[in-house]
């Protein structure tokens, strides 16, 4: 199986299939989680670097399982947050880096576009584990991970989409997926979080009633509290009000309807606890699923051998 | 001081409605005579076959840098820019460190400028004292010693009381002021033109709104003050609209446009992705807009182009997207990017571009030059409008390489630059 890609650097420059392909892959290596020896000699040898310059517990967690079951060596940095205020560049941290010769690096910044700098600067493979309000990649593909194991396909799924839009990088990595897998997405939030120019990847609307009305999945997106100042609502109460997953607004949904949300969750804000933790939702199991994806990740782009993954 | 024949070229002088094949006597640093066919004897000459003969390009929007940013830009580096861009001055703004808000800061860039420059420097002051908006710098000082204009360059004015009172006080000196037109709230932490692309790259944008919403109220303080408003580097459709409607009701209002708004949009912010040279300030727009500024340009809602050169580092701009400092050189770029584009693309006659850049700039700010007429400045523009050659950044003269437009490869290029009767910069690679 040969992927065409060094880098991921987000879902928009992926081709459907190759897509599928990632997907099918977790799928075959999901199983290895499973065993009572959980590791396989697929990148042995292999150097990859987990730099995060942004707190992350689900997605840096799941990135360093999904190395060591492979047997990759990595390590950790969390690195201060800013790179321009004192100190080092990004780019000479990234270059140090290089001078220690890894295979990968799997970056998270607060700044669109950082992951490209480091892809366009060095030789190591880069993977976006968040690059501000742009995309989060493998996020995008656990959830359609998780859609696929539940409905067997994506392609003609109704998806809502629901909440900060504006600064959401999980939002743009599923509405490219969501677009090129066939599924029809609509994307509702208030107008304040709805930023222009997606009505090519997705029907727009504004309330969560219509967005959710016959949906197959519901995608909850986290609000994120700190960025609230800039009275994008007036108050997190009617936010609920408007725009929060209730037992009601589910059962406007299909009745096999799945309910996922990336976290971390802002309980009784954009989902009500009944909802997180009711029947519907596939919230720890996209957790499960997003360390198959992060090993399928880095298996296809340090093209470890199939063999070694048997 | 010698004489100096610019023979056998085609001079095109809109402040004459010239357009014809002419030799350019020049002497003295002044323009002697135009004629067919002159004999002078002892007077050197330039064989203009082939060429255009030009009033010197004028650039009203250029930053030096110096002092304080010196690793960026000098006096002496961006003057040879200038030269080798086909420009014989350069209105420098007053954005360095510190903030020319003074006459002393003006005498000592004149100063420098008279030592190292090549071309023509004319000083911006500031609006106000150390661009923080609070209070007005000393106008008449700042006149008195050598300042063209006055602009706050790189911020808005935000205050409109600030800026009536600006507008109001230069009145009196018959000084122009030069806004920078951006609503601060609406662009806060903005690194390019909100939009579709921003939505896509998920960096923060600002909407032309913004600038427009300022352009409107300039020209209605115009309106009110009786002052003179240049816009700079206006970039939105909406703020083409609140000139035009201005000039049509008599408001003193010029406006500018930069090269980059004309030739690129906020689409090459995306490809390739997060390219630090497509990051200034204003931002890359739209379609929509960079049609709707062509056809300003076209019509004569905008007076004339200038570059907006912004010197910066590698290190400013090697960086992430929202950290990287916003601008880029122009200087070395603007005039066969216009020629390529706008003449060879059929957008405006070569007559009307060579207005765009020397007599319209000229007459905007009341300077010498932007013409040929005897007893003009013998400041001269030679054009080669066969030349080819790709947009090299290594080759430039200025210090710094932040142009989105390398590689370009361009048609009609600046051949010659003449100030004061003496050639100051030639293509060598002819």
């Amino acid at each position: 199986m040969s992927f065409p890609h060094r880098h991921l650097l987000g879902i928009e420059p992926l081709a459907a299939s190759e897509i599928q392909t990632i997907l099918d892959t977790a799928d075959a290596l999901r199983e290895i989680l499973d065993r009572p020896i959980k590791k396989v000699p697929a990148l042995r040898g292999k150097t990859v670097v987990n730099l995060f310059y942004e707190a992350s517990t689900r997605t840096r967690s799941s990135f360093e399982i999904a190395e060591r079951v492979l047997s990759a060596d990595s390590l950790s940095i969390a690195a201060a947050a800013s790179s321009v205020t004192k100190g080092e560049t990004l780019l000479d941290t990234a270059r140090n880096l290089e001078a220690m010769n890894p295979d990968m690096v799997i970056v998270r910044h607060a700044s669109s576009g950082a992951p490209h700098l480091l892809a366009k600067h060095c030789r190591f493979s880069v993977v976006n584990a968040g690059d501000g309000a742009h995309e989060h990649p493998t996020q995008a593909l656990l959830d359609a991970l998780t859609i696929r194991q539940k409905k067997g396909r994506l392609s003609g799924l109704k998806v809502a989409i629901v909440g900060d839009i504006l600064h959401s990088r999980v939002a743009r990595s599923n509405l490219w997926l969501l677009s090129k897998l066939g599924a029809k997405a609509t994307i509702a939030g208030p107008p304040t979080l709805v930023p222009p120019g997606l009505e090519g990847l997705a029907r727009v609307t504004h309330s969560i009633d219509e967005a959710v009305e016959g949906a197959d999945v519901i995608m909850m997106l986290r609000i994120q509290l700190e960025r609230m100042s800039g009275g994008f609502f007036p108050t997190t109460r009617e936010y609920h009000k408007r725009y929060g997953l209730t037992e009601e607004r589910v059962r406007r949904a299909k009745k096999d309807v799945l309910v996922m949300h990336p976290g971390p969750m802002n309980r009784g804000v954009e989902i009500a606890s009944e909802v997180a933790d009711g029947p519907y939702s596939v919230i720890l199991e996209q957790v499960t699923n997003g360390v198959a994806v992060r090993m399928a990740v880095l298996y296809l782009l340090l093209g470890g051998s199939t063999e070694a993954a048997s | 001081m010698s004489r100096l024949l610019v023979a056998g070229g085609r001079v095109v002088d809109p402040s004459q409605k010239l357009d014809a094949k002419l030799d350019v006597l020049l002497k003295d640093g002044v323009v002697e005579r135009l004629g067919e066919g002159l004999r002078v004897r002892d007077a050197e000459r330039v064989d203009a076959k082939g060429l255009v003969v030009c009033p010197g390009f004028i650039d009203l929007h250029t930053h030096l840098r110096e002092p304080g940013r010196e690793d960026k830009e000098t006096i002496a580096t961006g003057t040879r820019a200038a030269a080798a861009g086909g420009f014989t001055a350069v209105c420098a703004m007053p954005n360095t460190h510190p903030v020319n808000d003074s006459a002393g800061i003006t005498r000592s860039i004149l100063e420098k400028a008279r030592a190292e420059g090549v071309v023509r420097v004319y000083p911006i002051g500031a609006i106000t004292r150390g661009q923080q908006g609070a209070e007005l710098a000393e106008y008449g000082d700042l006149q008195e010693a050598g300042c063209v204009a006055v602009s706050d360059d790189g911020k808005p004015v935000a205050s409109a009381r600030m800026m009536r009172r600006a507008l109001e006080y230069a009145r009196g000196f018959g000084l122009v002021v030069i806004d920078h037109c951006e609503e601060p709230t609406l662009a806060e932490h903005a690194c390019m033109n909100e939009g579709p692309v921003s939505t896509r790259l998920g960096l923060r944008g600002a909407p032309t709104a913004g600038e427009a919403i300022m352009v409107e109220r300039d020209v209605l303080l115009a309106e009110l003050t009786g002052g003179r408003v240049h816009i700079a580097h206006l970039s939105a459709a909406a703020s083409v609209d609140a000139v035009r409607r201005g000039k049509a009701r008599g408001v003193l209002v010029t406006a500018e446009v930069t090269p980059h708004h004309l030739f690129l949009t906020d689409a090459a912010v995306g490809e390739p992705a997060y390219d630090t040279n497509t990051k200034m300030n204003p931002p890359l727009r739209s379609e929509a807009d960079r049609l709707a500024v062509l056809e300003g340009l076209r019509d004569g809602t905008i007076d004339c182009i200038a570059t907006d050169h912004a010197p910066h580092t590698v290190d400013d701009k090697n960086v992430e997207y929202d950290q990287a400092a916003f601008g880029i050189v122009g200087l070395e770029t603007a005039v066969a990017l216009c020629l390529d584009r706008l003449v060879g693309g059929g957008v405006v006659s070569l007559p009307q571009l060579v207005a765009l850049l020397s007599t319209r700039p000229a007459r905007v700010l009341g300077l010498p030059g932007g013409s040929l007429a005897p007893g003009s400045p013998a400041d001269v523009t030679l054009l080669d409008p066969a030349r080819r050659r790709a947009v090299d950044p290594a080759r430039f003269a200025s210090r710094s390489r932040n142009t989105p437009f390398a590689g370009w490869t361009l048609r009609g290029w600046p051949a010659m630059t003449i100030v004061g009767g003496r050639v100051v910069w030639k293509d060598e690679r002819k």
